[in-house]
């Protein structure tokens, strides 16, 4: 009976939940109940076993970046895109605030923060490590 | 399942190509893409009975290309991956003749996006992953992919300038090729960069363009007009969509598409005599060159220098001049297809490579996200 009823409240969207934890300044990933495996995006299965047991968990929002690449465009300061490895495991796109778009290299050690995005919705950003 | 040898290509063309004007629609240039396929293989419309396309414009392409063209399938594949999606035809149109659900299968694209105004591209819906960073797509992607092997491997922009010289040699021997001014790799580094380490010149060309390959059983192309072009291997693979959740931004799902398509050929990379790899920006040959065998992963840099790929070098990568120097219409999987059987056909004049047998057409899509492989030879290695 218990599973039953567990099975009968609405599960809440795994984007809504991961937008949860962002409004309140925490970066969430998931964690496979059966395979260990580290999951992100946030899914409703896991896409290494295809198990439906994953649960939240909270990253400690350290990580390295992977991948970057400085956007140009006419009339504005070039922007950064950057793919960073958390040390929990799974990887992310992002962008690293604190530094010229085009400084920053692959390799250096990055702290997650919450910025607003353009519609107001909380984004996951990173800035440099203080060594 | 092994369809090695089963069906051939007997009818390619393009459309017009580069800037076709106002007015003419994607349908428009299947239409004379079509027309002159038919017209190469020495077959009728009526002849028609699979349809396979993929569109960036029509949500239903076999749908659309039917209606145009008036044919009345009884197969019909719009597989959508991009623009490997037409290799991806190849393999698929060989199964389904193979197996009785057609006999004559055309596959068929066109784009006008030049003469629209600009690049046109898929949109998926907006996610709270990528889509706050605003990565401008698909070049971004391609760029932290470079970024990535550039520091692993130290490949350098000059290395990757290489590529698009090489392309634009080749493309100085093709008519049809929309770039065929001169260009040094000086001039690829001094270009203004769009998203860092990739600038224009290492991007592909915007322009219009569209095509078409009619495919059949291996016997009924013995009796039609031109050489038959086998297909003797064909593979797919596809491990990402989004470039975040590529697992190894310096090893592409080719790997696996290539070793299926050259198991099932009985081929090896040094058996191949002309490479057709999409280059959608420079980085793309490199990759592919290590994926699909031809060079240690890692090496692709250091392989692609002095010349090597260009006309007169050791292989032959992309001798219609490419993606980046020939034409790419948005999507131009089928076009480099097409460029493959004209080798193997000896229909290349001031390109073409001598005594072209075996050929490797390999198509990406997405964000190096599918890749499709597909090996083509002549009747004389079947």
């Amino acid at each position: 009976m218990e599973e039953l009823s567990e099975e009968m409240v609405p599960a809440e969207a795994p984007a809504v939940t991961y937008r949860r934890y962002l409004e309140n300044g925490r970066l969430g990933y998931q964690h496979c109940g059966d395979c260990l495996a580290t999951v992100f995006y946030p899914r409703v299965l896991c896409p290494v076993c295809g198990s439906k047991a994953l649960e939240w968990r909270e990253s400690a929002g350290r990580g390295t970046v992977y991948a970057t690449t400085a956007m140009y465009s006419r009339n504005r300061d070039p922007r950064n895109v950057v793919l960073v490895d958390l040390d929990e495991g799974f990887r992310m796109m992002s962008r690293v605030e604190d530094v010229p778009a085009e400084e920053v290299e692959i390799g250096t050690r990055v702290r997650f923060e919450v910025r607003q995005g353009e519609e107001d919705e909380p984004v996951a950003v990173f800035v440099r490590e203080k060594s | 399942m092994s369809t090695r040898g089963k069906a051939a290509i007997v009818g390619a063309a393009e459309s017009d190509l580069g800037e076709v004007g106002p007015g003419f629609t994607p349908l428009d240039l299947i239409g004379q893409a079509t027309e002159l396929a038919l017209a190469d293989a020495g077959l009728e419309k009526s002849d028609v009975d699979g349809l396979f396309s993929a569109s960036v414009y029509y949500q239903m392409p076999t749908l659309s290309a039917g209606e145009y063209l008036g044919i009345r399938p009884r197969y019909s594949d719009a597989t959508m991956m991009g623009g490997s999606s037409f290799v991806s035809h190849l393999l698929h149109a060989t199964a389904a003749i193979e197996s009785g659900l057609c006999e004559v299968a055309l596959i068929t694209y066109g784009s006008t996006q030049l003469s629209e105004g600009g690049f046109r591209g898929v949109s998926d819906p907006p996610e709270p992953y990528e889509t706050p960073y605003g990565p401008r797509y698909p070049v971004s992607m391609y760029a932290l992919a470079t970024s990535r092997h550039m520091y692993e491997y130290g490949t350098t922009r000059g290395q990757l300038a290489e590529v698009a010289v090489a392309a634009r040699e080749w493309a100085k021997l093709n008519p049809k090729a929309f770039k065929r001014e001169d260009l040094n790799v000086e001039d690829v580094l001094a270009s203004r960069m769009v998203s860092s380490p990739l600038s224009i010149l290492d991007c592909c060309l915007v322009t219009d363009g569209g095509g078409a390959l009619l495919v059949t059983s291996a016997e009924r192309a013995k009796d039609l007009r031109k050489p038959s072009v086998y297909l003797l291997g064909a593979g797919e693979a596809h491990w990402h969509r989004n470039i975040s959740q590529m697992p190894n931004l310096t090893v592409t799902a080719a790997a696996d598409s290539g070793r299926r398509a050259y198991e099932m050929a009985g081929v090896r990379p040094e058996e191949v005599d002309v490479v057709m790899l999409y280059d959608a920006f420079t980085i793309n040959p490199i990759l592919f060159l290590e994926d699909l065998g031809f060079c240690e992963q890692g090496e692709g840099g250091s392989f692609v220098k002095d010349g090597r790929i260009a006309p007169g070098g050791e292989l032959p990568v992309n001798t219609n001049g490419g993606g980046l120097s020939y034409n790419h219409p948005g999507m131009y999987g089928l076009l480099l297809v097409i460029e493959a059987v004209r080798q193997l056909r000896g229909e290349c004049g001031e390109r073409q490579v001598g005594g072209a047998e075996v050929a490797l057409a390999h198509g990406n899509g997405g964000v190096l996200s599918s890749q499709v492989t597909a090996v083509l030879g002549t009747e004389s290695v079947l």
